[in-house]
């Protein structure tokens, strides 16, 4: 799969935008320990506004620990990170305003309708009445799911509720959106529709830090960082890090740096041989 | 403000969504009100009697007449065998057995004091000392009303008794039973119950409604939205609160129409002490739903804590038969302090003032426990 | 049978791996025998007496000093009128007030009717007619002593015999109730929870793909929670018999036999609800309301099922808590055994398999259709 063409056809140069402006996340030395477990250790990097950023590891490698440091649902033990311009630490509520989050459990209310479930979120980020009327409407259309609003969320496929739940996230236009594991056990073709909607959002400008176990996804991003044990083992674009260790596919580059340590290498090798893309990782 | 709007809505919506959950909260509460009542009470109707009367007389007839005609005793079944009374008694087909002795009524005559043998099936405990009380008013009743028919004795007899003494101390005994004096159950329990009822939707299925959330994952999205952690407490416990003061005007209602509860105080002081007592309730279900991982859990810790605090409240046994650390504990139970103002409020009529040690209590007990609950809270989810 | 064994092995991994609510299971049971036993009791004791004494002479003297003297009641204070009496009622401060008539002792003496009123709070009509009895008991044994000597009235002593408990003591009574209440929790709460878990999480398909039947799925599933059943009766009776001397009258094997019964009646109404609730939520208030309830309150643990109105009494025989409180009440404080608990026991063990075959067969079906 390729990156899809109309989005990324009619955009400004994306290297001149990036250059331009402050880094929308920056983590230096960010660090969180579960009494004598360090699930992230001093990790850092930048994500710069308007990028599509891949962050990549194996179950328990301190992807999710990461993330709910970023946003605010886990206090870190030590090191520094900000988030839109703001202090994880210290102001955790002016970030708040400013992300969207959508987690790997489901997150949208199964009991209330489309309609209902962005009403609520739109409603929380303090969206006028008139507003919300109207990005309801908008968001449904380009949903295509006009006819589905007042369905429960219950009912619909599970491939119209994660990109509802996508849009959602999005409601209030944030600046950052934190998509952990957005594409989970869909189909192939809602995985690219997906994939669609969220290059649409970066080309708006929002910054896009996602977590994926489909090693293909990991090319649709800008930048790609590869955790293992709590480290950043790896960290650039696509093309750098195959370059870098000789690989064609990221999959090969995220088995080589997998192998020394965990125990599933030898069940990644194996399946590694088969066909290169739309493999999910072994969980570990 | 304006968020809590959304969080509420979406609570409502959600409530009013899910029919089951809905009947559990309002209807079952009713039912179980009609049922439980009746079902919470340690009346004594008509227990089944063994009469072995040895004696045949005259008088042993009349005490029986008497104890059948109180309506507390039903004689069914007598034989002059004490062997085959007890055996009914061992196989429950009577509750009492009642022996008068050969010679009742010569003893009676001659000595003026005869014996008679009760012997009661104390499996059902405070059953059996009610009916006990009932007899002995009932035989001192009768031995009165044979002490003023002496002659008639002496004549029958053909012996000569002595002359009554003129200057017997006598105590002119009355009793009054204030507040209930038709010694109605219903006016005790139905208040009690009302309660109980009140404080499992507070507690358990608010604590189960908070722990659903973090078991499906949609808290944790909350807590990344700007909604703050009091917006979501407010959101989560207001609806309940409603609820639960929905529950009570019915059931007051259905205490008034079905069982005639007397509500001889203010009723706007009831609602009062049910706005304070249900912040400590809520307080308790937040408290909850930060240790639960589960609802099974949250079920599980509520029904003990419900339990403990329910049973020591004085709901179905008096506090003050209980020891004095156990009625300490009861002190620090809020649901205590509430049955007492709702009992003292609907039954005896007592005004703001007679309740205010209570009142102020469970005010205290809500400030203190909700405050507590929801910085537990914010500390222990996300 | 092996697939059967590792199954079962399965859930109580399950089980013991939730040490939270374990705890809570294995504790509970302590905590309610503790609580029953030492605190709740049904008896009437420390009744608050105030007195009206307007003008105290040497009777009125002598039988406040009685009621004094007596473990129930306890003076707690004088005032001059009756007046005063009501807000000290509606406040709670007392429960009952003893109003002297005037010149009490000279009436005495002349022979006159001294007037004594006994003013009860009766809010609570049990304790309240049993304190009115009590009190009522106490001047008439203070007149009768007066009367010593003189000749007076006829009077018929009553010989009271409180056969099977004769101290009524409260604990005797409901630690047979307190087992059912227990099993009801354990047995059929914990087992309707746990297999309308895996209902709702869609594992109980994965189950049904196995080779295991549908039988032996429901029997893995439920014995853990027997075992943890047994536990817990132990327990129970343990504690009885160690801290509050509860008779063991009758025959142990035949009560454990009975209890057993009674786990696999608990069992079999935990399937029952699980199979026709549809969520986790609806199968814990479910069986909250249709069966913790019920025998809490109309089974005859607290409250005499003789004391229920006559449209209830019927419905109390459909709780089969009742019939395992009459059983076990039977041999723990009758000493009777099969002879005269046949009838019971083959009720209990009637609702048993009705229940277990409705519940079985819902499953089945349940388990074809989903």
């Amino acid at each position: 799969m390729n990156r899809p063409e109309n989005v990324s056809g009619p955009a400004p140069p994306r290297e001149l935008r990036l250059a331009q402006i402050q880094p929308a996340i920056e983590v230096r030395s960010l660090t969180r320990r579960f009494d004598d477990f360090t699930a992230v250790d001093a990790i850092s990097f930048d994500v710069q506004a308007g990028e599509v950023f891949g962050f990549l590891g194996a179950n328990g490698a301190g992807k999710t620990t990461a993330i709910r440091m970023l946003i605010g649902l886990l206090a870190p033990t030590s090191g520094e990170a900000r988030v839109a311009g703001h202090d994880v630490r210290m102001e955790a509520d002016r970030i708040r305003r400013r992300i969207g989050y959508m987690s790997q459990r489901f997150s949208l209310y199964e009991d209330l309708t489309a309609r209902e479930n962005i009403r609520l979120y739109a409603g929380i980020y303090g969206l006028s009445d008139a507003a919300i009327r109207e990005r309801t409407e908008t968001l449904l259309n380009r949903l295509r799911l006009d006819s589905h609003g007042d369905t429960l969320v219950r009912s619909l496929p599970l491939g119209w509720r994660q990109k509802l739940a996508f849009s959602v996230a999005m409601v209030h236009e944030p600046e950052i959106v934190f998509l952990d594991e957005p594409t989970g056990g869909v189909d192939p073709i809602t995985r690219r529709q997906f994939w669609e909607m969220i290059y649409e959002a970066a080309q708006n400008g929002t910054t896009i830090l996602v977590t994926t176990h489909y090693m293909d996804e990991a090319e649709y991003c800008d930048r790609v960082s590869i955790m293992v044990e709590g480290r950043i083992a790896a960290l650039g674009t696509p093309a750098e890090l195959k370059a870098e260790f000789g690989a064609s596919t990221i999959e090969d580059v995220f088995v080589q740096l997998a192998r020394p340590t965990a125990e599933i290498a030898a069940g990644m090798a194996a399946g590694s041989a088969g066909t290169p893309t739309s493999r999910t990782m072994p969980s570990g | 403000m304006r968020t809590l709007k959304f969080l509420l809505r979406k609570e409502f919506l959600q409530i009013f969504r899910d029919h089951t959950m809905l009947r559990l909260m309002i209807i079952v509460p009713v039912v179980q009100l009609l049922v439980l009542s009746n079902a919470a009470t340690f009346e004594v109707r008509q227990a089944r009697t063994y009469v072995v009367d040895l004696d045949n007389s005259s008088a042993s007839r009349g005490l029986v007449q008497r104890l059948v005609a109180s309506g507390r005793f039903d004689v069914s079944a007598r034989s002059s065998s004490m062997a085959l009374a007890n055996e009914a008694l061992l196989s429950r087909d009577v509750s009492v057995i009642l022996n008068v002795p050969a010679d009742f009524e010569r003893d009676l005559v001659r000595a003026r004091q005869a014996p008679v043998q009760l012997v009661f099936n104390a499996e059902d405990g405070a059953g059996a000392a009610v009916l006990q009380s009932y007899a002995a008013r009932i035989i001192s009743g009768y031995a009165a009303e044979l002490g003023q028919l002496r002659p008639t004795f002496t004549t029958l007899e053909g012996a000569t008794a002595a002359p009554a003494v003129v200057a017997a101390p006598r105590i002119d005994l009355r009793t009054r039973g204030w507040y209930n004096p038709e010694l109605r159950y219903y006016d005790y329990m139905v208040p009690g119950i009302l309660v109980l009822l009140v404080t499992i939707v507070a507690t358990s299925i608010a604590a189960m409604n908070v722990v659903r959330e973090k078991e499906i994952g949609t808290l944790e999205q909350l807590n990344v939205t700007p909604v703050t952690k009091s917006q979501l407490i407010a959101s989560k416990l207001l609806p309940f609160w409603i609820i639960a003061l929905v529950d009570l005007t019915i059931g007051l209602g259905v205490a008034k129409l079905v069982f005639d509860i007397p509500m001889r105080g203010s009723l706007l002081l009831v609602f009062l002490a049910a706005v304070l007592y249900l912040l400590a309730a809520l307080g308790i279900g937040l408290w909850i739903s930060t240790v639960a991982e589960t609802q099974q859990q949250a079920m599980f810790i509520s029904f003990a804590i419900n339990m403990v605090y329910l049973l020591m409240s004085g709901l179905f046994t008096p506090i003050q038969s209980m020891p004095t650390w156990a009625q300490w504990i009861a002190e620090l139970s809020p649901v205590k302090h509430f049955i007492v103002i709702m009992r003292a409020v609907l039954v005896r009529g007592a005004s703001i003032e007679a309740v205010q040690v209570p009142l102020i209590a469970l005010a205290a007990y809500g400030a203190i426990v909700l405050t507590m609950a929801a910085r537990q809270y914010s500390k222990t989810v996300g | 049978m092996n697939a059967l064994r590792g199954f079962i092995l399965k859930e109580a991994h399950h089980i013991l791996r939730d040490r939270q609510t374990l705890t809570i299971l294995l504790l509970l049971p302590l905590a309610q025998v503790l609580l029953f036993g030492f605190a709740l009791r049904t008896d009437v004791q420390n009744v608050r007496v105030a007195v009206v004494d307007a003008a105290p002479d040497y009777a009125t003297r002598e039988l406040r000093g009685r009621f004094d003297g007596t473990t129930v009641f306890e003076v707690v204070t004088t005032v001059p009128t009756s007046a005063a009496l009501p807000p000290l009622f509606e406040r709670g401060a007392i429960d009952q007030a003893l109003v002297f008539g005037p010149r009490f002792a000279e009436r005495l003496a002349n022979g006159d009717a001294a007037e004594l009123l006994v003013v009860t709070d009766a809010t609570d009509p049990n304790t309240g007619s049993a304190m009115q009895a009590y009190a009522t008991g106490v001047v008439q044994e203070y007149e009768r002593e007066l009367s010593l000597g003189r000749a007076t009235g006829t009077r018929i002593l009553p010989q009271v015999r409180m056969r099977f408990n004769p101290t009524l003591e409260s604990v005797n009574l409901f630690i047979p109730g307190l087992i059912a209440l227990v099993l009801t929790l354990v047995s059929a709460l914990m087992s309707a929870i746990s297999l309308s878990r895996e209902k709702e999480r869609g594992t109980l398909e994965v189950l049904l793909v196995s080779p295991l039947r549908p039988w032996q799925i429901i029997v893995g599933k439920v014995l853990p929670y027997l075992v943890l059943g047994v536990i817990n009766v132990v327990t129970v009776l343990l504690a009885a018999w160690l801290v509050f001397d509860v008779p063991f009258r009758g025959s142990t094997a035949l009560l454990f036999a009975e209890c057993l019964l009674f786990i696999v009646t608990s069992l079999a109404l935990g399937v029952l609800v699980a199979a026709v609730t549809s969520s986790q939520r609806t199968a814990m208030v479910g069986s909250l309301i249709a069966l913790l309830l019920p025998t809490t309150l109309l089974s005859g643990m607290i409250f005499p099922i003789a004391s229920m109105p006559a449209w209830l009494q019927p419905v109390s025989n459909i709780v089969p808590g009742k019939w395992f409180i009459l059983i076990a009440r039977g041999i723990m404080l009758k000493g009777v055994g099969l002879e005269h608990l046949w009838r019971e026991t083959l009720v209990l063990a009637a609702i048993t398999t009705l229940v277990l075959v409705i519940a079985v067969r819902r499953f089945d079906i349940r388990l074809e259709s989903s």
